[in-house]
């Protein structure tokens, strides 16, 4: 009896190994691996796609930037995705050239609760300061000077910010190196910082269901989240100078710039007129020379097709309708250029699916 | 024949529970050296800072110790206020009535709650009313967490209690009556003293519990990593911060983190070592 199913047990786990890319009709896996951030997102244009392409399964594991990136240095995944784009190191430590094929935008939005206060307006200045303990009152002189016209309560400011490590505490915290000095000495960025000022709730829900619920309370949520959930937030002063509220548009604005071939930019304080300030990309990382390993030309193309398909109106709007900010049509036609250079030992891939990314993406945003 | 394999079923399970806590407590070591090898064992103890950026990385767990021995406490003491009383009325006062069995019954719901529903409670409700009070401006910190963890420790303490009250000989207390002693006397010298050792042991199961609460915990004491320095201050406790940072941690963060797991599990033995010498001393008086 033992000899037998000892027999069976062997017979089991040889029979599960030996079968990469296996799939229900053995057809075509693409498997990808990476950030969290833009996990709705791909969740939801990846299903499209199989729907339209029964033959083929695309599997992503919302496993964290950092791992999206291992996973691809050690090419267990098709691709990698990640909120920050490689540093020129991690990009020499990766097997062969590596592309970043940006694929929506996202923002950190400045979400507050006062009763009486229907609009407010702040500057990174304000931000920073309040973040760290220097400004305590609502009514202080400063925030006043930037809301002429708003009635501030005399009420204690209570910042609420993530307790968990976080790639919004990242955008967060980079967003006031780049604008304050005193930030970037005493604060620094990073995926958690050492706070001196406020109270931590762990992610986007804690950190909303807090500032939901406390009078005088102002935190920073990722806009996927906070634009669902139709939270009160700050117009910030951007860079040109101008307030700007946190919409699908403002934060695609961001990327309505001179960008860098490879599209490895950091979007935060965008030149743009109309951007708002605490935008960022988030990337899909693919090898660029698709011929590695033991995959088929068919395989790299499949690929290149799903990318495509991501970049096109269909795709795009998907993002727009869960409050992803869509490419914007310069992101777009880089992105593009930047997919048509993928080849297969040299042989060109072009999917006609590319053909099909539009110049425009002003018909897409919903709200 | 049948004896035999009994024995060595319950040799085998008693093993393999042994087995199993050597192996928790050998995995924690592993995990820990790491941190205990770069700050020292007391230097990680006894250091405040946790700083989590890439650049001046440091971890020391005192905060933490802190906060949680500081809510447990709080929270026991709050107990022990109501818990008491709840023992005294089911184990002496109305002894095997139906009465004491409906208030046992009540209150033994009160464990079957489950800690996220509590945390949920002390959010929407506790809190407005820790602002009220006018204890901080926000409602969170180490006031609001230890009430809810009183609530939450409660049964432990009552049930248990009560069920040594109602143990004390019946004769011991008819001789205190018959040489004239009233009820309170009878409770002050009889009743507590006999019962004491099993009284004690149930305050520390409580606080055994309070120690290892996280979910309603994390949700209401504001989770920053500084020392309490009194009831209005946040903290963070031992278990809520590996809650927390759990996740996107890796490295030196990720075996402090493990330390800290390992040192609440030392914390935990001790004051159970403590309830056993207790215990020890009490019977034997």
């Amino acid at each position: 009896m033992k000899r037998i199913l000892l027999f069976s047990f062997i017979v089991l786990v040889l029979g599960s190994c030996g079968k990469k890319n296996f799939s229900p009709n053995g057809n075509i896996v693409i498997s990808g691996a990476g950030a969290t951030f833009p996990y709705p997102f791909y969740n939801i244009v990846f299903r499209n796609y199989m729907k339209q392409n029964q033959a083929t399964t695309v599997n992503y594991g919302a496993i964290g930037s950092g791992g999206g990136i291992r996973s691809l240095r050690d090419r267990s995944v098709d691709f990698g995705a990640s909120d920050a784009f490689l540093s020129e190191k991690e990009l020499k430590s990766m097997e062969a050239e590596v592309i970043h094929i940006a694929t929506c935008m996202g923002g950190v939005v400045m979400a507050y609760k006062l009763s009486n206060v229907d609009s407010l307006r702040l500057n990174g200045d304000l931000i920073a300061d309040i973040f760290m303990g220097k400004i305590l009152r609502w009514n202080d002189a400063r925030i006043a000077q930037e809301n002429p016209n708003v009635n501030l309560p005399d009420l204690e400011i209570t910042p609420v910010y993530r307790s968990d490590g976080s790639g919004t505490t990242f955008n967060f915290s980079e967003y006031l190196c780049s604008v304050n000095d005193d930030w970037n000495r005493d604060m620094g960025k990073g995926k958690a910082l050492k706070w001196s000022a406020g109270i931590a709730a762990k992610g986007n829900p804690g950190v909303a269901g807090i500032v939901q619920q406390t009078e005088g309370a102002i935190g920073y949520i990722g806009s996927e989240y906070a634009l669902t959930l139709k939270l009160p937030t700050a117009k910030l002063r951007n860079k040109a100078g101008n307030y700007v509220a946190a919409t699908l548009e403002t934060i695609s604005s961001a990327a309505n710039i001179d960008l860098p071939d490879d599209m490895r930019i950091t979007l935060t304080n965008s030149a743009d007129p109309n951007a708002y300030p605490i935008s960022v990309l988030t990337w899909i990382l693919v090898y660029k020379d698709q011929q590695y390993g033991n995959r088929t030309k068919k395989d790299a193309y499949d690929l290149v097709d799903l990318l495509s398909y991501m970049l096109t109106p269909e795709g795009q709007r998907v993002a727009a309708q869960i409050n992803f900010a869509p490419l914007s049509t310069q992101a777009l036609m880089k992105t593009k250029k930047l997919i048509s250079e993928i080849h297969y030992g040299g042989k060109v891939l072009f999917p006609a699916k590319l053909d099909e990314v539009s110049l425009t993406t002003d018909s897409l945003t919903i709200n | 024949m049948k004896d035999k394999l009994f024995k060595l079923l319950l040799f085998v399970a008693s093993a393999s529970v042994l087995l199993l806590t050597a192996g928790i407590i050998y995995a924690l070591i592993g995990g820990a050296s790491q941190a205990f090898g770069e700050y020292g064992f007391w230097g990680f103890i006894t250091n405040s800072e946790w700083d989590p950026r890439s650049a001046t990385e440091e971890y020391g767990a005192l905060s933490f110790i802190v906060g949680t021995l500081f809510t447990a406490f709080f929270a026991l003491l709050i107990c022990l206020l109501f818990s008491l009383p709840v023992a005294l009325f089911n184990g002496e006062y109305f002894k095997g009535t139906k009465i004491s069995s409906f208030v046992g019954s009540i209150v033994g719901l009160l464990a079957g709650i489950p800690s996220i529903v509590y945390g949920l409670w002390g959010f929407y409700m506790l809190r407005p009313l820790t602002i009220e009070l006018g204890i901080n401006a926000q409602g969170f910190g180490i006031f609001t967490a230890s009430i809810v963890l009183a609530i939450m420790i409660i049964p432990y303490a009552s049930s248990l209690s009560s069920e040594f009250l109602s143990m004390v000989p019946n004769n011991l207390k008819e001789g205190a009556y018959s040489l004239g002693a009233t009820r309170i006397e009878v409770i002050q010298h009889i009743s507590l003293p006999v019962a004491g050792s099993g009284i004690v042991a149930s305050y520390i199961l409580a606080l055994g519990r309070a120690l290892g609460e996280t979910m309603a915990v994390t949700m209401l004491i504001g989770n920053t990593n500084n020392i309490p320095k009194g009831l209005a201050d946040t903290g963070n406790t031992m278990a809520s911060i590996i809650a927390n940072q759990f996740g996107e941690s890796d490295g030196i963060k990720l075996s402090s983190l493990i330390a800290i797991g390992l040192l609440l599990f030392i914390i935990t033995a001790i004051i159970n070592l403590i309830a056993k010498l207790i215990v020890k001393h009490m019977s034997r008086a």
